[in-house]
């Protein structure tokens, strides 16, 4: 069966002065790739799971959890945190390997997913898991509660920014229209939404099921500050967040370019991949490839 | 009777949230465009920043006041039953339910007494729905004494609570100095030997008047007060089928899953009694005038009595 992941995260997040980053482009892709490794050792030990939304999304979660989001692994109830709130709750695989490549539990424990008795239950639960601030799932609510969160901040006058991660097929669903033109009505910027465009959901191609295109001018239209992004460039997901902030008046939606199950070859652009795990064969190909993409960043820096 | 206080549970529930908002400055409250009618204004007027008006939109809303605990805030979430619990459920299963979030849902115009609106509004479902939720309190109060005492123990108590009003004034029956509200702790407001009506919201006042009724008949019927479903009291209930050997349930509520399966619940484990569940019998509810609706559905209290005396 699978290789044990190394229990302690060996990262080293340089501690350097505010508001420069904390972590280079080839630090971030190398963390990117481990948080994928581990997001199919979960699956894979699971036996299900969801991989393909959660491969999509690994470089914002990396991005989110190394770069972007004030929290301390140490302390994470700290009411001053940066929340985030995984809306499409089924990609908790890819939450799960970042919150613990980042430090807020074993990465050992990733093996432990979706088991009895475990802390890392299928979708995201906040009572059980360290680091996860709203449990999700039932897809369309998530945005509500970060709109919750959010406004909380205001009307305690804190500075916490809160962030949101949902599916593009998630957005067929109606509540988030809901909390979105909440958000956009009453111009809360302590707010940005992710939503990882990457044109698949279950039962095919999102266009061909219900299409919600135009994201972005449907967002617009709604008051949002709008950015249109590739989710596995570091550079333009800097430069999103980097806007995001200086926006006032209005949330920010980032609509990022994915590509479902990017990583692992023959999970690519599959819809199939979406909530399936790998066999034993193809977990050892994926830890293959993500292994030489791991050894050529390394090289590389 | 001489004159006799009546006040509709929702201006109870109004009143409280505005005393509520002085005392304690993390209650915060949501309303889904129907701040005049669930009469949370009051508390807008005082609290305009507090007060969160989320528009048409009672999944959101009820997102919006998990997030906003998470926080720290303790928000009631306010709405006609019908959206509160029922369009709402599974918001509530899952962003507040699930991870037991110290939200307040306080559902106004509950069952048929909403009236003139008809069937679409009159929430016959909501006691069954909110009890199957693990975790979560549920409250009926029968007056504003009740109603207000709930909204102070709610916001006092860390966990997601239902609290269902009603949109008729119903008589003030708990003014009195030895009440006393105990989340989980049924008010025996009546002795008697015969039988015990358990009883809540508008009915229990129904039921008051229905025992008398039977005390004119030679019957001596016991009425107990069940405010709260979930936690349900076991012990008085328990103590009062012991005593009297026949139970009757009375609620404005569907007879499937409401109060009386809640006690029903608790008497075929532990005390198997005759039960008879009176409330609204597997149908939807209609227009007209509210106490002509009491009338119709046999939960006045003559009503009451006639389906009691049907079943001795």
């Amino acid at each position: 069966m699978g290789q044990a992941l190394p229990y302690v995260n060996n990262l080293q997040i340089k501690s350097i002065e505010k508001g420069k980053p904390k972590m280079n482009n080839k630090e971030l892709q190398i963390t990117a790739t481990k948080v994928r490794k581990g997001i199919v050792e979960a699956v894979h030990s699971a036996k299900s799971g969801h991989p393909g939304g959660s491969l999509s999304a690994a470089d914002m979660f990396t991005y989110l959890y190394f770069e972007e989001m004030n929290i301390d692994p140490k302390n994470p109830k700290d009411p001053n945190r940066d929340r985030f709130v995984l809306s499409k709750g089924h990609t908790a695989p890819g939450l799960y390997s970042t919150l613990a490549n980042r430090g807020f539990f074993p990465v050992e424990d990733l093996k432990t997913l979706r088991k009895l008795g475990s802390y890392l239950q299928g979708h995201p639960c906040m009572t059980e898991t360290p680091g996860v601030d709203m449990s999700t799932g039932s897809l369309g609510q998530g945005v509500s509660a970060a709109v919750g969160m959010a406004l909380a901040a205001k009307l305690n006058g804190d500075s916490y920014r809160v962030y949101a991660l949902t599916g593009d097929g998630e957005i067929q669903e109606g509540q988030i229209w809901e909390a979105f033109m909440f958000a956009g009505a009453k111009g809360i910027d302590n707010l940005t939404v992710v939503i990882d465009n990457n044109g698949l959901q279950i039962d095919g191609k999102i266009d061909d099921v219900c299409s919600p295109y135009p994201i972005d001018k449907k967002l617009e239209a709604f008051n949002f500050n709008t950015i249109c992004i590739d989710g596995h460039d570091f550079d333009q997901i800097r430069d999103a967040f980097a806007k995001a902030k200086e926006c006032k008046g209005k949330p920010t939606a980032i609509i990022m370019k994915t590509t479902k199950g990017k990583g692992v070859s023959y999970m690519e652009n599959q819809a199939g991949w979406h909530g399936k795990a790998p066999s034993d064969e193809e977990y050892e190909q994926a830890m293959k490839e993500l292994d030489e993409q791991l050894a050529k960043y390394e090289a590389e820096v | 009777m001489g004159d006799i206080v009546k006040i509709a549970t929702r201006e109870s529930y109004g009143n409280a949230l505005a005393e509520l908002g002085q005392k304690n400055p993390n209650v915060v409250v949501l309303d889904a465009d129907l701040a005049g009618a669930t009469k949370t204004s009051t508390f807008k007027k005082a609290f305009p920043d507090r007060h969160i008006d989320c528009g048409i939109a009672e999944a959101n809303m009820t997102g919006i006041a998990a997030g906003l605990s998470t926080c720290g805030k303790i928000p009631f979430v306010s709405s006609f039953a019908m959206f509160a619990a029922g369009r709402n459920f599974e918001q509530v299963r899952n962003s507040i339910g699930y991870p037991h979030l110290n939200v307040k849902i306080g559902a106004t115009h509950a069952g048929i007494t909403v009236g003139e609106d008809g069937a679409s509004h009159q929430c016959l479902e909501d006691i069954a729905l909110m009890r199957t939720i693990p975790g979560m309190t549920v409250i009926v109060p029968s007056d504003d004494v009740e109603a207000k005492a709930a909204v102070f123990a709610a916001a006092e108590t860390e966990g997601p609570f239902y609290m269902r009003f009603g949109r008729a004034a119903v008589p003030v029956i708990n003014d009195n100095p030895d009440y006393k509200f105990e989340v989980g702790k049924a008010v025996v407001l009546k002795d008697g030997t015969d039988m015990v009506i358990f009883a809540c919201g508008v009915c229990v006042a129904e039921a008051l008047g229905a025992a008398e009724k039977l005390a004119a008949d030679g019957i001596s019927a016991a009425v107990v007060n069940i405010h709260t479903i979930k936690p349900i009291d076991k012990d008085t209930i328990l103590e009062f089928a012991k005593k009297t050997n026949r139970v009757f349930t009375v609620e404005e509520h569907s007879v499937i899953g409401g109060m009386g399966s809640a006690v029903c619940d608790v008497l075929a484990e532990e005390y198997p009694v005759k039960v008879t569940k009176i409330g609204v019998y597997d149908r939807f509810g209609k227009s007209g005038p509210a106490g002509a609706l009491m009338k119709e559905f046999q939960l006045d209290a003559e009503g009451i009595y006639n389906q009691i005396k049907a079943k001795i």
